[in-house]
């Protein structure tokens, strides 16, 4: 319970003082440690409030009980006195630093060092000797005893000398000592100071761990503290370690540095998603992609793994491995080539299931992290949303300690000053509606302009598929390179032009920015899904085009494989069994891996169009603007084309719709999260570099700390949506006859029920059974929804209990303001009339003693009315200091 | 020089806890032929505020001068070293909120008086503003600020109020 009293010199002069007190006018030892700590509690509490000014008084205070003391004929009287002395000294030292004293300060600088070292060491032999007192005060006969010990302090302690109490006394201090080593790092002190310490306590602690040990468990003793200090050495350098660590962070802090947190924390939404791939990318490759490439059967030893003939010339060439198609779409990469064999190699693994469970693995998986981010974040920004401090708040903490860079400095100086101009107007609250009718008209019609286009790409989006199909029916090796790549360019236009359409239709409305900016993030992420959905119904009428095909074939192959076993019968005088290249066998469309490649060829095309876009828009704009300024007609960097800023809001519904694009599907190519990875990791790297390069700041910065929860929130949707067609195709579609993992069943889901029943004990699938029963899942479902509903409407009292808290809070607040005005105002008063008093006695002595020449004592009056109303710094001496310490004491006295 | 040569001890190393050499580095490179390269005897030697305020990391600070004061024992900007490794263990991501509040409070107290009064908020509001406010809208921010934040009613901030409030404001150490 000496923690407190180590902290700082001052707080433990004030301790020997309350001792002091206390010794007087009690005599009961708990009452002793009972009043010792309130007195503590409660000079803590008011040291906190007050830095300065409880000093002085303390010092003075001290003083005073010296001289009160002083009768006493006490051994310890002379200790006292000594610190005392040393208070004074201390007290003195503060003063200097505080810059009162001015004419000293020039000899104190000198000798500041000495002090210094002479302070520390006072103020741990006060420590010792605080110790120590208190310990006598608990044994009152034994006092002359520990001081005469006090007395030897210099000399080495021998423990055998010592009791086990005091020998656990030493023990307390010597933890005491490395505590505070542990926290001097957030001490508010002077580094030298701090170092002093340190070095003092080191040596205390080594000097006295040593002398500790010497009782039975000594051993012990020693080795406990040699491995807490290697335990602390070892997490220091794993810190450091940890923190070297952390990919792209100094990447990131630079760029921070440079444009401020919002464009930053695109970067750590990057690095996130990154981290998040990387996993997705782990349980597929080493799940799905290696045990097949390992253990499966090999390239070409049956059909679905080998390219047909008719594909075989042209199997190798660039571009059709450029469209995922030859031997980039017979490989692991693509559903189609896993077997549906049910345990391959030797270590037995369930293939399918495997397949099966990754695929479901994965989309819980982002589940699960998304919404325990979100529940994060939520926490971290759910206790600030109050608004009670607006201006301080705006005036102390806008400034954004990581800019470093001119163009971003005047930014955010611009926006500082637009937010202090917003917060001033909304605080005047002078909306006058400048022609409602008119803002209404254009809003309907600038939402109306939004939809049509929305509808428009839509369309196009629609009839460019169709046309594909058609393309596709015919043929792709017929068409240009335009036609086959139609809808992948389509999209990627739209998704690039549509945005600033937007942005030009938003001008018309005439939004406060922060909501035109979340008008314009909707509209971009209803037009990337409107874009995605038209894109997922096209490819079901293309899967439901397949699958007719696919029955064709099925009727085609029966009849092929009858009459060719009806040929090989009539032919077969040989007698060797029949044998037919897999390359030559009739095979189905595989609809799975068909949706699968166009997956991966939309992520590759959106990858490309996103770099090309860096490249063209950023980087040669850049270079354009840059070199030709000195010859063109008008002022480039200033004018039309100047430098582009770095589009955060964008960039992040680009990512997240990429994302939505992974997990749609990642079940149908398992190839789809390592390209992901290794297109995240190039953008890193480009996006970080052509930021740097070419890119100025934003000069609408919004806040990045409130908008993270908003890209979860749209991550979430994205998500949810994104599964909807996977488990949709999963669970309706019948997967094709003779390819996939999951061939031969009749849905994909089967291979649960299969596993089940091979692989369990009976008992297990019969319980299973019984358990999928109507009957008792129905209520399961039942029991489910009344536990949300239970827990939704708990949150929700939860929530309106935090509410009311925080109203009731605040009602207090004010009412604690309004006291404390109340109180400060009568302390006023006093203090007025004390004033009045003193200025009577003053004139009585003033007249008494002639009139000394004293124009400074006579000044206060009019000027201690400016000090109340006004509150400029009091530096008069004495009475303003005075003020604020009655000021204080009445809320502390309340308290207790 | 040579590579093995020793700046500071190995006692010294480790009393700081730090990325301390490469601070060293940054504090010889603002002026070489002021800073010896061999710390361990502790040499005497101090660094003015134009010097040291010309660092890329304060540079574009509007309160860079009052930073460096608040860090600097004598109270007009110059550093010594300790001072200086002081100023960047503040300033540091690592330092803990609350001695970040307190060196806050010293930053925006430009009148060393331990109180934020209305000069010291105009001032704050004018370097962060760049003085394109007009006088009645500071006016109306500082009287408004100080109303927020003052619980005892005396019209200026003192600590307990500052702290009170910074500590509960969303982007304070974010």
């Amino acid at each position: 319970h000496h923690v407190k009293g180590y902290c700082n010199p001052e707080q433990t002069q004030h301790f020997v003082v309350t001792a002091g007190d206390e010794d007087e006018f009690s005599s009961h030892p708990e009452e002793h440690e009972r009043e010792r700590h309130r007195g503590k509690r409660r000079e803590g509490d008011r040291e906190k409030k007050k830095r300065g000014h409880g000093k002085r008084r303390k010092a003075s205070r001290s003083r005073e009980r010296e001289e009160e003391v002083q009768a006493r004929p006490d051994k310890r009287e002379r200790e006292r006195r000594r610190r005392a002395k040393s208070d004074r000294e201390t007290g003195g030292r503060q003063r200097d630093e505080e810059g009162k004293a001015k004419i000293k300060s020039g000899k104190v600088a000198k000798t500041k060092k000495n002090i210094t070292n002479e302070k520390t060491k006072k103020q741990e032999e006060e420590e010792e000797s605080e110790d120590r007192n208190a310990k006598g005060k608990k044994k009152h006969g034994n006092c002359p005893v520990y001081n005469g010990e006090e007395d030897n302090e210099e000399k080495e302690v021998r423990p055998e000398s010592l009791t086990p109490e005091e020998l656990e006394r030493l023990k307390e201090a010597v933890d005491d000592r490395k505590k505070l080593i542990q926290v001097l790092r957030g001490k508010p002190w002077p580094m030298k100071k701090k170092l002093v310490t340190l070095r003092e306590s080191q040596q205390f602690v080594e000097k006295y761990e040593g002398a500790l040990g010497k009782g039975k468990g000594r051993k012990l003793y020693v080795y406990k503290v040699m491995m807490t200090k290697k335990w602390m050495k070892f997490q220091r350098d794993f810190e450091n370690f940890r923190t070297a660590c952390i990919p792209w962070e100094m990447k990131i802090k630079e760029i921070e540095s440079h444009f401020g947190s919002s464009v930053a924390s695109y970067f750590i939404f990057l690095r996130w998603m990154y981290g998040i791939n990387m996993i997705l990318f782990g349980l597929t490759f080493g799940l799905v992609m290696v045990p097949e490439a390992l253990m499966g059967r090999p390239y070409g030893s049956i059909p679905r793994k080998t390219v047909p003939r008719a594909e075989e010339a042209s199997a190798m060439d660039f571009a059709v491995l450029w469209d995922f198609g030859g031997y980039a779409q017979y490989s692991v990469l693509f559903y189609g080539y896993y077997n549906n064999q049910r345990a391959i190699g030797w270590l037995k693994f369930r293939m399918p299931l495997s397949y099966f469970l990754v695929g479901v693995g994965t989309v819980a998986y982002s589940y699960m992290v998304v919404i325990r981010t979100m529940a994060r974040n939520a926490n971290e920004s759910g206790v600030g949303d109050d608004n009670s401090f607006n201006f301080s708040w705006k005036v102390f903490t806008s400034w954004d300690y990581l800019i470093g860079n001119p163009e971003t400095a005047d930014n955010k100086f611009a926006s500082i000053t637009t937010s202090f101009k917003e917060a001033i107007l909304e605080e005047q609250e002078s909306c006058k509606d400048d022609n409602i009718h008119l803002t209404r008209f254009l809003r309907v019609l600038a939402n109306f302009l939004v939809l049509c286009c929305l509808a428009g790409s839509g369309y196009l989006i629609y009839f460019v598929v169709r046309r594909s199909q058609k393309f596709a029916l015919d043929g792709l090796e017929n068409h240009t390179w335009w036609e086959r790549n139609e809808v992948n360019m389509v999209m990627s236009l739209l998704g690039m032009f549509c945005p600033m359409l937007f942005d030009v239709i938003s001008a018309l409305e005439n939004y406060h920015p922060r909501v035109a900016l979340q008008w314009q993030l909707g509209r971009i992420f209803a037009l990337f899904l409107g874009n995605l959905y038209t894109f997922i119904i096209a490819l079901m009428d293309e899967i439901n085009l397949k699958r007719e095909e696919e029955n064709i074939v099925k009727f085609n192959i029966t009849t092929w494989e009858a009459s060719f076993y009806n040929g090989t019968v009539s032919e077969n005088s040989t007698g060797l069994p029949f044998t037919v290249q897999p390359a030559d066998v009739p095979r189905g469309p595989c609809w799975e891996t068909m949706v699968g490649q166009e997956f991966v060829r939309l992520i590759i095309s959106d990858t490309m169009t996103t770099y090309i876009t860096l490249l063209i828009g950023d980087f040669l704009r850049a270079v354009f603007v840059r070199f030709l300024n000195h010859c063109w007609c008008w002022d480039l960097e200033a004018g039309f084309p100047s430098y582009s800023e770095f589009d955060v809001s964008g960039n992040v519904l680009g990512l997240i719709f990429n994302q939505g694009m992974i997990w749609m599907g990642a079940f149908y190519a398992p190839c789809l999260p390592a390209l992901n990875v290794l297109r995240l990791h190039v953008s890193m790297y480009l996006q970080c570099w052509a930021v740097m390069c070419c890119n100025v700041p934003q000069e609408r910065v919004f806040k990045a700390s409130g908008s993270n929860n908003f890209y979860m929130a749209m991550l979430l949707v994205i998500l949810f949506l994104s599964t909807l067609p996977a488990i949709y195709t999963i669970v309706t579609i019948p997967p094709s006859f003779d390819c996939g993992p999951f061939s031969g069943k009749k849905r994909m889901f089967d291979v649960i029920q299969e596993t089940l029943e091979s692989d369990f004990p009976a008992w297990f699938s019969k319980v299973f059974s019984y358990a999928s029963n109507p009957g008792l899942v129905l209520p399961f479902i039942l029991l489910m929804i009344l536990a949300i509903y239970y827990l939704q409407s708990t949150s929700k009292s939860y929530k309106e209990a935090n509410v009311e808290l925080k109203k009731k809070l605040q009602t207090q607040n004010e009412e604690n303001k309004k006291k404390n005005k109340r109180a400060a105002l009568k302390a006023q008063m006093d203090l007025e009339e004390a004033r009045k008093a003193a200025e009577q006695q003053q004139n009585n002595k003033a007249s008494l003693q002639d009139q000394e020449g004293e124009p400074f004592e006579f000044s206060p009056v009019p000027r201690t009315y400016h000090h109340g109303n006004h509150g400029t710094p009091g530096h008069l001496p004495g009475f303003p200091r005075q003020s604020e310490h009655r000021m204080y004491r009445v809320p502390s006295l309340q308290r207790h | 020089m040579g590579n093995k040569q020793t700046i500071f001890t190995d006692e010294q190393l480790d009393a700081y806890q730090v990325r301390h050499l490469q601070l060293h580095g940054r504090y010889h490179e603002l002026a070489p032929h002021l800073v010896p390269m061999d710390y361990t005897k502790d040499p005497d030697c101090k660094l003015p505020l134009a010097l040291i305020v010309n660092m890329p990391e304060l540079k574009e600070n509007p309160f860079r001068n009052r930073i460096v004061e608040s860090f600097s024992e004598d109270g007009m900007g110059n550093l010594s070293f300790n001072e200086f490794v002081d100023m960047f263990s503040v300033l540091s991501e690592m330092a803990p909120r609350e001695l970040k509040a307190i060196y806050a409070f010293k930053i925006y107290d430009f009148n060393v008086d331990n109180y934020l009064c209305k000069e010291d908020l105009e001032k704050t509001l004018n370097k962060l503003t760049k003085e394109e406010l007009t006088p009645e809208e500071v006016e109306l921010v500082c009287q408004k600020a100080i109303e927020e934040a003052d619980l005892d009613g005396d019209n200026k901030l003192s600590f307990a109020d500052f702290e009170n409030m910074i500590t509960r404001a969303p982007d304070f150490l974010r």
